[in-house]
């Protein structure tokens, strides 16, 4: 090369050309990089495996739980006695969303009084909403800690009541979610499912 | 430069020439040891970033061995383990200093860097040895945390829901970033089978390339020394710093001393207190996970607990997600937080020697209440301790600039 063509060198078109093949490269490791990244979401089996549960609950005595598996996830079937019931509306002040309006945390169905869909039978995620360790049930009524019953994280402290609503300035921003469900007998609930034929 | 010697049947210089005209050995070998110099009034402070090395290479080698019985499921992870300990021929002792090797890892880089902050190590020039140094810390942090969920414990379990969740607390993306970590709608099979592939290869891999880099780094620059004071810039005739010896052979002699005192302390562990008392190996984590239970008492090992009693400090769940983040990520910024002129503590004021050690101080108190339940007085000693260890970062350049400071020596000073 000798120093004429050094200055027939089009330095625009050079730097177009870099530019243009970055911007191509870049584009083609976005597409690329779509497979890999998708791999990574729950698998096909992972979904299917997310089927629904059933779980009977003909011989629940009154303020006795159960605890199922449902995706993995623990859930916890309460039958409230009417004790327990009459209770719920007492501590409605200490409670940081008495009236369920945080809509992603339950169905329309349960957004009540009772958070559930009959009032004796509260169908509730046992995973705390602060960092997802099983909460402990603590039905015990105590006046004295102004404690009327409930669930209690052992983790961070999080308080939940009869309802799974949240109590006021724990780490826990949210009620317990309730999941889909539905009665499919009076004595058989089906979780992860709200609607069609059982 | 070397040149490939054009005359065939005369060889000169020998096999070690044969080598050097294809790939720069002896250079190598001299730029980072025989002619490296480094300052010769290093103190036992500077052991610590050898000793990572040995901790590395024990962990490279122990993870490789466990790796060949070891099977990422969720129905065999636990038994495995059991089977590593009681039928694979010195499988025990294999495992045990893998885990015993995870606590000593953070022992000794907990050290490295409390050495930094005494002699101003991350200062100009060197920041980013510093930052590179950090990003190992991270993924160490990373590989800790991964491991921990491998034996598929009860705490293995819980922990990594409780660290997992963490994201969870980032607004918008967060549930999905969640389902993406676990790919799938709780932690199951196919998390731990994905966090066995980051643990042995995706972490291991980065920490060699950053080790690499790291050492690339300090060796531009040239290491820091108890004082403070560059030894570059007083050089012999022959070019070499007065004030350096070489790193090989007189600091690596002396390093070997370290080195064995060092295995005397991890044997005594591996040997007689592999659990440590439920520091290292949580009790807990004895039982097979149960996902429909969580202990009664949840805490992270204790390499995690300072940054775990931040997070429970703070009774709201962002924040706290946030400030435990950033905790950890303030170490980053010291290079620029730390505005003092000098770089050791030898001639820091003693505005600086008190933040220091209030710190220090600190970060220990808040490692214990990480182990303990939260409530009470506690929560509030968390609190209060929380709040000390941020001031140390948050105020430093501040106190750094109207803190005295000494006259620093031009030459290295020795004390006897």
């Amino acid at each position: 090369m000798n120093e004429d063509d050094v200055d027939r060198i089009d330095r625009n078109r050079r730097h177009f050309l870099t530019v243009a093949t970055a911007v191509t490269g870049a584009v083609g490791v976005g597409f690329v990089a779509v497979p890999f990244l998708s791999s990574l979401k729950p698998s096909a089996r992972a979904q299917a495996l997310g089927a629904p549960v059933e779980v009977p609950i003909g011989s629940l005595e009154p303020g006795e739980m159960v605890r199922v598996l449902w995706r993995g996830r623990l859930v916890f079937v309460l039958r409230r006695s009417e004790e327990m019931l009459a209770r719920l509306p007492e501590n409605l002040d200490q409670l940081d969303d008495p009236n369920s309006e945080v809509i992603e945390q339950q169905p329309d169905y349960s957004a009540n009084d009772t958070r559930s869909v009959k009032p004796e039978y509260l169908v509730v995620e046992g995973s705390c909403t602060h960092l997802g360790c099983a909460p402990l049930e603590d039905f015990q009524v105590r006046p004295a800690e102004n404690w009327g019953g409930g669930f209690f994280c052992p983790c961070h402290g999080s308080k939940f009541d009869l309802a799974g609503r949240v109590y006021k300035g724990v780490p826990a921003p949210t009620n317990l979610r309730v999941p889909p469900h539905r009665f499919v007998r009076d004595d058989l609930i089906l979780i992860g499912q709200d609607t069609g034929a059982a | 430069m070397a040149r490939i010697e054009a005359e065939v049947g005369k060889p000169q210089g020998g096999f070690m020439k044969w080598i050097d005209d294809r790939f720069p050995f002896t250079e190598t070998l001299k730029y980072h040891a025989t002619e490296y110099y480094a300052s010769k009034n290093f103190n036992w402070w500077y052991i610590f970033g050898v000793l990572a090395f040995v901790v590395l290479a024990i962990q490279l080698i122990t993870g490789v061995f466990l790796t060949m019985n070891y099977k990422p499921a969720a129905v065999d992870a636990f038994a495995s383990v059991e089977y590593i300990m009681r039928d694979v021929e010195w499988g025990w002792l294999i495992r045990y200093m893998h885990s015993t090797g995870a606590s000593f890892f953070f022992i000794v880089v907990y050290l490295h860097m409390f050495r930094a902050m005494l002699y101003g190590s991350y200062k100009k020039p060197r920041e980013l040895i510093w930052v590179i140094g950090m990003l190992i810390f991270f993924v160490l942090m990373g590989a800790g945390f991964s491991g921990y969920l491998l034996p598929w414990g009860q705490m293995s379990y819980w922990g990594a829901q409780v660290i997992i969740s963490l994201f969870g607390a980032i607004p918008g993306i967060g549930e999905s970033l969640v389902e993406i970590i676990r790919g799938d709608y709780s932690i199951s099979d196919i998390t731990l089978n994905r966090f066995f592939a980051l643990h042995v290869i995706v972490l291991p891999l980065s920490l060699i390339g950053l080790v690499f880099v790291h050492i690339v780094a300090l060796h531009q620059v040239g290491s820091n020394n108890p004082d403070g004071i560059e030894i570059k810039d007083h050089k012999g005739p022959d070019g070499v710093p007065l004030d350096g010896i070489a790193f090989h052979p007189y600091h690596t002699s002396k390093d070997l001393v370290g080195i064995i005192v060092f295995l005397m302390i991890f044997s005594s562990v591996v040997f007689f207190a592999p659990d440590l008392g439920g520091y290292f190996l949580e009790h807990a984590n004895f039982e097979p996970a149960n996902l429909t239970a969580t202990p009664e008492h949840i805490a992270p090992v204790w390499y995690f607990t300072p940054f775990y009693a931040i997070l429970r400090a703070v009774p709201d769940k962002l924040w706290g997600a946030v400030l435990m983040a950033a905790a950890v990520l303030l170490f980053v910024f010291l290079p620029w937080l730390d505005r003092a002129r000098v770089k050791s503590i030898r001639y820091r004021g003693w505005i600086y020697k008190s933040a220091l050690a209030t710190f220090v101080v600190s970060f220990l108190v808040l490692g214990w209440l990480g182990t303990q339940p939260a409530g009470g007085l506690y929560l509030r000693a968390a609190q209060f301790f929380s709040v000390l260890y941020f001031a140390f970062f948050l105020l430093m350049p501040y106190y750094t600039t109207i803190d005295k400071t000494k006259p620093v020596p031009d030459r290295v000073v020795y004390h006897d």
